[in-house]
């Protein structure tokens, strides 16, 4: 492509058939942004809401968000879950404001409409009129019904105390959903033991979403960008690694297993950001203790396409909700957790290690600030388009590092649900 | 437990705030870790943890070899977009005092606000919040035993590299 081609081309087509050339406008325009909500976020997908442990008790709500539409996830008095969207049925107000609590019943501040816990609509005041003077002055028409004017209720489910809402209700099962592959290694996280919340950090990154996903399906990055994780031995592109894909390939598990460190010439010459030999002052950043049930590997980041990431970094798990606000422009939420059966000390562990990761964190912090310089790059030209051909340019699974195949997978979903 | 100091204490308790203050806003950052004692702690908290009593931290540096850590990470290893920072740090309450007017314990809190300018940007609030300090004295004069910054702004605009 040279330099003087058109820069905002008028009707932009993917050229050819492949995923590995992705264009710049697939990250700066409006309209593909609108229906990538319609078709992946507010139809056909499971979206991640949130956790069970997050609402442990009847009446227990958190307020969070799918593509860009408020939902409240709740538990109701049979102990059951449920997300409606947080949009008032009378005159569409967002009504929950608080971000967490506990409530009998929901309700409108604006004419006080009131909805049961399961969401459908107990009462609207007035309802029958206002006697004055012997004389019924308005109310509803007498053909008004409750049942009618409920809110908008989602389709759940729960897999290990991991909470999943569709506005879709034909959407497939979740363990269909996310395919053998992927359910194995969701699986291993959350086996049914109870988890305990440890906090949230949140992050607005100036991107669009999708960089979000891709920089969790690109191992070729992590021991270049984060040279935190090489200086120090944590992540290396020689590392025992295997990429795997759901058949669809929108989903993903980026799985690796730590070397015993040491210097390898090949992985490391021509790596301006290895520095051998280098320790951390403090030893607990680095004192990993492997778990039972990671049943080998030390790392395995899991995409669950489009909302999710599920962060295994050795002792440190989160979850890493995408919540889009504009082509531009994504927020992510971090919940860190732990297990019931955790000691203080691996608690400890958990929450040290976890200066790893996030807003601030050693090797998460440059991953915001690449997705926003990327962006610009983006924005600058959106007639040009990336080349993501690192092994190649087919799509499958790898026993290797040095691919962005899953990449390519991605974007050779996103083209056939976008019909792009 | 009091809650009088004598003025030269409060005098050198102003001059730990201002000094920390120019300190992380100099870029000189090897400078920061001076001013905790050797199992000082630096949290910087949401606030929504802090009021959940959720542990998590955005940054839980245990002791001063961990903070110079971090140091080593902002200087040598995180790859960011430069920025200027100011810290606009509220004049410091004292909320109580062990030993005697000298003073051996300090349990102090101020409110502050960093602003964060990019080369090619507007100075904008880039974080908002108060510092909840133990303070010690030593031979080296007042130290930090432990600061907690709470912050309010939850929604960090991208990333912080710098110490708040
Ligand atoms: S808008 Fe909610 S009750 Fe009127
Ligand atoms: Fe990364």
């Amino acid at each position: 492509m040279t330099g003087n081609a058109t820069v905002f081309p008028k009707d932009p087509t993917w050229e050819g058939e492949g995923s590995s050339r992705i264009p710049f406008w697939a990250y700066t325009r409006d309209d593909l942004y609108q229906q990538e909500l319609e078709r992946f976020f507010y139809s056909g997908h499971w979206c991640y809401v949130g956790l069970e442990a997050e609402i442990p008790n009847p009446g227990d709500f958190r307020r969070t968000v799918i593509g860009e539409r408020s939902v409240i996830m709740v538990r109701d008095t049979n102990g059951a879950i449920n997300v409606v969207e947080n949009v008032c049925a009378h005159r569409g107000m967002r009504f929950c404001r608080e971000r967490h609590g506990n409530r009998k019943d929901f309700f409108c501040p604006y004419h006080q409409w009131n909805y049961s816990l399961e969401g459908d609509l107990q009462g609207v005041p007035f309802r029958r009129g206002v006697k004055q003077e012997g004389k019924i002055n308005g109310g509803m028409p007498p053909e008004f019904k409750l049942e009618e004017h409920g809110l908008t209720k989602l389709k759940v489910a729960t897999r290990g105390g991991v909470v999943f809402a569709s506005f879709d209700h034909d959407v497939e099962p979740l363990e269909e959903f996310l395919g053998p592959t992927i359910l194995q290694y969701f699986d291993r996280v959350f086996n049914g033991r109870k988890l305990k919340v440890l906090g949230y950090r949140r992050q607005r990154i100036p991107g669009n979403w999708k960089l979000m996903q891709e920089n969790i399906k690109d191992p070729y990055h992590p021991g270049l960008l984060h040279t935190w994780f090489s200086t120090f031995g944590l992540w290396r592109a020689d590392n025992k690694s295997q990429l795997r894909m759901d058949e669809h390939f929108r989903h993903a598990a980026m799985i690796s297993t730590r070397g015993q460190g040491g210097k390898n010439d090949e992985v490391v010459s021509g790596v301006d950001s290895f520095k051998d030999q280098m320790k951390v002052n403090d030893p607990r950043l680095l004192d990993i203790v492997p778990e039972p049930w990671w049943n080998g590997p030390t790392a395995v980041m899991t995409t669950v396409f489009p909302s999710v990431i599920l962060q295994q970094q050795v002792n440190s798990v989160s979850t890493r909700h995408i919540q889009p606000n504009g082509h531009g422009s994504f927020d992510f939420v971090w919940t860190h957790f732990g297990f019931d059966d955790d000691s203080e000390e691996m608690t400890q562990r958990r929450l040290i290690q976890a200066n790893l990761f996030g807003p601030a964190g050693f090797v998460s912090a440059d991953d915001g600030e690449v997705i926003e310089w990327s962006q610009e790059g983006f924005e600058q030209k959106p007639a040009h388009r990336t080349v993501v051909e690192m092994g190649g340019y087919d799509i499958g699974d790898s026993e290797h590092m040095v691919t962005e195949t899953l990449i390519r997978g991605m974007y050779a979903y996103w083209r056939k649900v976008m019909g792009q | 437990m009091n809650m009088t100091i004598d003025f030269q204490t409060y005098f050198e308790l102003l001059n730990l705030y201002s000094d920390y203050a120019m300190a992380v806003d100099s870029a000189d950052w090897e400078k920061w870790p001076d001013f905790f004692v050797e199992d000082g702690t630096y949290r910087l908290q949401p606030r929504e943890n802090f009021e959940q009593g959720l542990p998590l931290c955005l940054l839980a540096l245990e002791s001063r070899a961990m903070i110079k850590d971090r140091v080593y990470g902002v200087k040598e290893t995180m790859y960011h977009d430069p920025y200027y920072q100011r810290h606009i740090v509220g004049t410091p309450r004292v909320i109580s005092v062990e030993g005697g007017r000298d003073a051996d314990t300090i349990h102090s809190e101020a409110n502050y606000v960093v602003v964060r300018t990019k080369y090619d940007g507007e100075s904008t609030v880039f974080n908002s919040g108060y510092y909840r300090d133990v303070i010690v004295r030593t031979p080296e004069g007042l130290k930090l035993q432990s600061r907690l910054c709470i912050y309010d702004t939850e929604m960090i605009p991208n990333s912080i590299i710098y110490p708040i």
